[in-house]
């Protein structure tokens, strides 16, 4: 019970925010039509889900997202491993990993467009290239960390490179592999919701840019609001998975 | 005895600094091999973009020429087009990112000092760190227009957020044996902030804000992009609707020297600022 007010205590004031939000639109201080009442925008939200739109839209998005964060987990993790492990992949593969780490990743947006066009393709490749370098680079950091005393013992009882790797290696560059993960997870929110707005015919972002060109304001804050809901909810259940999947490590 | 212990520590020290000699000489090759072998990776890079994009397996449309591409950015330089464009999406990431820096650190060092300030913050950061603020774009138009007032706006409104959480880290790990005894020599709060609090909190403020340099540019690109109008990211995107494909190479290559030079600038100013930290000699 102490627990539950001490928590509404710490969330108190996104409470406060929320109804000085609500009173502020009401009270027309600000244009209805910049800032609607929050109770407004819940009705569109309510509206939006139910016409199919919200979902529809939703699932195109999380279609996405979720297809270019696997493929950057697997490629770029595995490269990481292999670039820690093998010292001339490394030397030449470094270098280009540090080329393109500075990329504003949001410029591959109009390239992805012009190989793949305005489908699910382009957003895919471009969240796959955007997430791509710090997974990369959490398992490189991981896999360089691995007790080297672990291997050699590894070795000794007979365990082959593919063991070695999977049972050696990968756990121990588990946290920052992890951590790797985690940025590209946040990126890929980005990525996806400002490919989706710049160049899309479906997805949250054309959703949020269709409805404020109608002058919806209403719906787009709700949609608006579902999406940013979504990237800290995304955040904090990844959040639970890493604690889940380190709890060998005491 | 004592001359002879004297003795011993003097060569095992001798010894020592031999090691380091002929260590620091392994570093030194490694660094020169790897910066080679850097140099290389890239042209082998471009070589290999050159003759890809020559060998008709991809129209050059999907993949111009390198060499056409560079040409394309010597133009715009001629014709001033690229400075233009580079100047404004520098200006707006940059006065972004200042802005977000100062406040950030402002904001943290207050919610450090005061409960109220960060009982009151403390929610609103934990929540708006994680979530995608670009998606708040829309909205920022809606209220400030197409102007670079609310491009700026939205690169502070994204990337204030590392700049506070490491702030506050930052201060929150200060030896607390430090704090008390400049008190106790009669230090003010305000003298005990700037001097002791903000100073050994700076590696992890530097590090809040080699995090926030780069969603920076991230951000201002987009903005760019959605807002259309002058700018790296406004030009590639007209590029793109004129299925202009040098165009939108050219905008790449010069991004992504950009974002290059931008972090190892930042780099530098790290190592600059930190020259009385133990993180500089160890790496120096």
């Amino acid at each position: 019970m102490q627990g539950m007010t001490q928590t509404g205590f710490r969330y108190l004031p996104l409470v406060l925010l929320a109804l000085g939000w609500e009173a502020v639109a009401r009270l027309n201080i600000i244009d209805s039509q910049a800032l609607p009442p929050l109770t407004h925008i819940a009705t569109a939200w309510v509206d939006l889900v139910r016409d199919g739109e919200l979902v529809d839209n939703g699932a195109s998005s999380l279609y996405r997202g979720s297809m270019g964060l696997l493929l950057a987990v697997v490629v770029g993790g595995s490269l990481g491993i292999l670039m820690a492990r093998w010292r001339l992949l490394d030397v030449f593969v470094n270098p280009l990993v540090e080329l393109f780490y500075p990329l504003p990743k949001s410029a591959l947006i109009p390239v992805t467009v012009l190989w793949l066009g305005f489908g699910d393709g382009s957003k895919i490749l471009l969240i796959f290239l955007g997430c791509m370098i710090p997974v990369t680079i959490g398992a490189y950091n991981g896999a360089r960390g691995s007790d080297q005393a672990l291997v050699w013992s590894a070795r000794s009882m007979g365990a082959n490179r593919l063991r070695l790797l999977w049972d050696v290696v990968v756990p121990s560059a588990l946290p920052e592999l992890l951590n790797g993960i985690r940025t590209a997870l946040a990126l890929a929110f980005i990525l996806l919701v400002s490919s989706e707005l710049i160049v899309s015919q479906q997805g949250f972002g054309y959703l949020i840019g269709y409805l404020g060109s109608t002058g919806a304001y209403e719906g787009m804050y709700a949609v608006v609001l579902t999406v940013a809901f979504l990237g800290f909810a995304a955040d904090r259940l990844y959040q639970l998975l890493m604690q889940w999947l380190l709890q060998w490590r005491e | 005895m004592v001359a002879a212990v004297a003795g011993i520590e003097g060569t095992a020290s001798l010894s020592a600094a031999e090691a380091d000699v002929t260590r620091d000489a392994a570093r030194r090759l490694d660094v020169v091999f790897r910066g080679g072998a850097g140099v290389f990776s890239v042209l082998v890079l471009l070589i290999a973009w050159e003759v890809f994009a020559r060998s008709g397996r991809v129209t050059a449309f999907m993949l111009p020429p390198f060499s056409a591409v560079a040409e394309r950015i010597y133009s715009d330089a001629a014709s001033g087009d690229l400075w233009i464009n580079l100047g404004l999406t520098l200006y707006r990431a940059m006065a972004g990112f200042v802005i977000a820096a100062v406040g950030g650190i402002a904001l943290g060092a207050l919610m450090s000092r005061n409960r109220l300030i960060r009982w009151f913050f403390d929610p609103i950061i934990s929540v708006g760190f994680p979530m995608p603020k670009i998606a708040f774009l829309p909205v920022i138009i809606l209220w400030l227009g197409l102007y670079d007032v609310s491009k700026i706006s939205i690169v502070v409104f994204d990337a204030i957020f590392p700049v506070v959480t490491a702030t506050l880290a930052g201060i929150a790990s200060v030896d607390k044996e430090l704090i008390w005894s400049a008190l106790n020599m009669g230090a003010s709060e305000r003298e005990v902030m700037w001097q002791i609090k903000l100073p050994a909190a700076l590696p992890q403020i530097l590090t809040g804000l080699q995090v926030a340099l780069p969603i920076s540019l991230i951000v201002a690109i987009i903005a760019e992009m959605v807002m259309g109008g002058y700018g790296l990211g406004g030009a590639m995107m007209s590029a793109s609707r004129f299925a202009d494909s040098r165009g939108v190479f050219a905008g790449i290559v010069e991004i992504a020297i950009v974002g290059y030079a931008l972090i190892k600038a930042m780099a530098v100013l790290r190592r600059r600022l930190l020259v009385w930290h133990q993180e500089t000699a160890e790496h120096g």
